[in-house]
């Protein structure tokens, strides 16, 4: 892997054109996909999720219930891929590691004070590592937006490559809460920090504030992944997380992804979507191009 | 100055889905004739997938309208009949545009106010009458009460185009279902004008959803989909009534076929008509003996 030998000047990293960057944006909504390839980008963004539940009223029960859901999404439809992982809060991850058993399916866990991430650099590692003491494969932390807001981009990029530290083995994913960010110009800038201070992906949401994923928000973060690679020649993954819960939008995702970054990314090492009730309804999309009828939620498990 | 001959406006007549009013995803329009052969208007030649978006907002209002008191959904269709009342006029001139004479066309506008008034009535009574405490052998209290079914598609009369639709739709949403309407397709234009109202009565968006097109075309999407509690159709093609109950095995979809009837009779309205969309549910609730003696009910 490619040594980054500089850190850039944040402060000079690319202005974003926001008229271009939504045009383009919405072009992507517009390509013709035939039925086949339907079918085969629809199992492909089945694969590529994280199925997510972070609520505060969670329970064991409800864990062990998503974990079942994940390892068997529809046993009427026999060969259907699982998906990536399944993303839970740090105290649930044992219950979930227990569950998913050898399934191959990861267990994900946020971290760091999600989902506001106001709290002390020592609450943050110690967070971190509680998750990975339990087995956690992936960790999903927050940045300060508060310290990004005030300039303080060393802060931000101290804290991450902390967190990185302390993931040792685990993938690290980078939440850049993009609906608190305010504009493109700052969600590529914290890309940009994120990146180089050593993410292994970048997301956009916590699905906890809204606007969460959009498709220019993403394309932004996406072309960010695309200039780091060219400069580094380092693969960052993406996570686009919360809002996407139609199967239609999740291939419009597919099609940015593979026109922005190419092929390379197409698989669930370099790309996931951070959702739960997506799964179910790509589901319906699959057994209605399977059966030619339109489905019923009610036939379904909950999700 | 010179005066000039004003253009007039015409209405766009456009589908009603989750309490708008969208053109059809599909783009496509067609004709609607009076019987002379005059163009009266392009009305949309709704899709399935039209159809898919509003069995999507039916089956997302059902939950807050069933909900409701049927008390609330009784004002709502008193609201509905206010409203209707106020646009006497339009339906009387599109029903004698569409070739009724201007006697029947007033009588048919009347009849269906009053008849939403009747099933306005009907919504907090109708339990009452179709419920009932069972006898039963062990030491149970035995009873059953009517549930809405969920999300009825129904394809309305082609003849009567407005009390046809009202006959149809009252019993259905009184009884506290969502529903799609199919409206009738060669006499499209009061279906739509009908939704107008609808939308202007405190009906909350997606209980009624109204589409204009083709029945052939449209037919096998609401006898099929899954998502749809029953299908309702009220003309004597027996191709079409086989076609429908067949696919509706699917799902085990219940299919209401109304034939022959005169929807400009007072016959055609009944408790009867709510009755056809209900589930019936029986509870089973243990007690002790009633009264000292044995089990009572």
């Amino acid at each position: 892997m490619a040594e980054i030998k500089t850190i850039p000047d944040f402060s000079l990293t690319p202005r974003i054109d926001q008229v271009g960057i939504e045009e383009r944006a919405s072009r992507f909504t517009k390509r013709s996909i035939k039925n086949e390839t339907k079918i085969k980008g629809l199992k492909l963004a089945l694969n590529m999720i994280d199925l997510t539940t972070l609520e505060g009223k969670d329970t064991d029960g409800k864990v062990k219930q998503l974990c079942y859901k994940a390892c068997h999404l529809h046993d009427a439809y026999p060969g259907l891929p699982s998906v990536a992982a399944v993303c839970v809060y740090p105290s649930m991850v044992a219950v979930a590691k227990k569950a998913l058993g050898d399934s191959g399916i990861k267990v994900a866990s946020v971290a760091t004070a999600f989902p506001s991430g106001q709290s002390t650099r020592d609450v943050k590692l110690r967070d971190t590592k509680f998750a990975i003491n339990q087995g956690a494969d992936e960790i999903d932390m927050v940045i300060s937006r508060g310290k990004f807001h005030q300039g303080e981009y060393n802060f931000v990029f101290d804290e991450i490559a902390a967190i990185k530290e302390a993931c040792g083995e685990a993938r690290l994913k980078v939440i850049l809460e993009t609906g608190e960010l305010g504009s493109y110009d700052k969600v590529r800038r914290a890309s940009d920090i994120a990146m180089y201070a050593g993410a292994d992906f970048i997301k956009t949401s916590t699905g906890k504030i809204s606007p969460a994923a959009t498709m220019p928000v993403t394309l932004v973060m996406l072309e960010a992944i695309r200039d780091f690679y060219y400069k580094t020649g380092k693969k960052i993954a993406m996570k686009p997380a919360g809002g996407i819960s139609k199967a239609k939008l999740a291939l419009h995702y597919l099609v940015m992804l593979n026109e922005v970054l190419g092929e390379e990314w197409m698989n669930n090492e370099w790309f996931r979507f951070g959702a739960s009730s997506l799964a179910n309804d790509i589901l319906m999309q699959l057994m209605k191009q399977k059966t030619g009828v339109y489905q019923s939620a009610d036939y379904f498990a909950l999700d | 100055m010179a005066t000039t001959k004003r253009l007039e406006v015409l209405k766009t007549y456009k589908i009603y889905i989750g309490g708008q009013f969208p053109r059809t995803e599909s783009g496509r329009t067609y004709i609607a004739c009076s019987p002379k052969g005059e163009q009266l208007a392009n009305v949309c030649l709704s899709s399935r997938k039209d159809f898919r978006d509003a069995v999507g907002s039916a089956r997302g209002a059902f939950g807050a309208w069933s909900g409701r008191s049927a008390f609330n959904r009784g004002q709502i269709l008193y609201r509905i009949a206010e409203m209707l009342e106020g646009r006497k006029a339009q339906f009387v001139d599109e029903l004698i545009k569409q070739g009724s004479s201007k006697a029947i066309a007033e009588n048919e506008v009347n009849l269906s106010i009053d008849r939403l008034i009747y099933y306005s009535g009907w919504c907090d009574k109708y339990q009452q009458v179709f419920s009932s405490v069972n006898p039963v052998a062990s030491s149970h209290f035995n009873f059953s009460v009517l549930e809405p079914m969920g999300v009825i598609a129904a394809i309305a009369p082609q003849e009567n185009s407005l009390i046809g639709l009202v006959s149809i739709m009252a019993p259905v949403i009184a009884g506290g279902n969502t529903c799609v309407i199919l409206a009738s397709q060669n006499k499209a234009l009061c279906g739509v004008t009908f939704a107008e109202v609808l939308n202007s009565s405190d009906l909350p968006g997606g209980v009624v959803n109204i589409l204009t097109g083709k029945v052939s075309e449209l037919l096998p999407y609401f006898a099929d989909h899954m998502d749809v509690n029953a299908t309702c159709f009220c003309e004597s093609d027996k191709s079409m009534q086989q076609s429908i109950k067949e696919k509706a095995a699917l799902n085990l979809k219940r299919v209401v076929i109304y034939e022959f009837q005169k929807w400009m009779n007072e016959e055609t309205q009944s408790p009867y008509f709510i009755n056809d969309f209900q589930e019936v549910k029986t509870t089973w609730h243990p007690i002790e003996n009633i009264g000292g003696g044995k089990a009572g009910y």
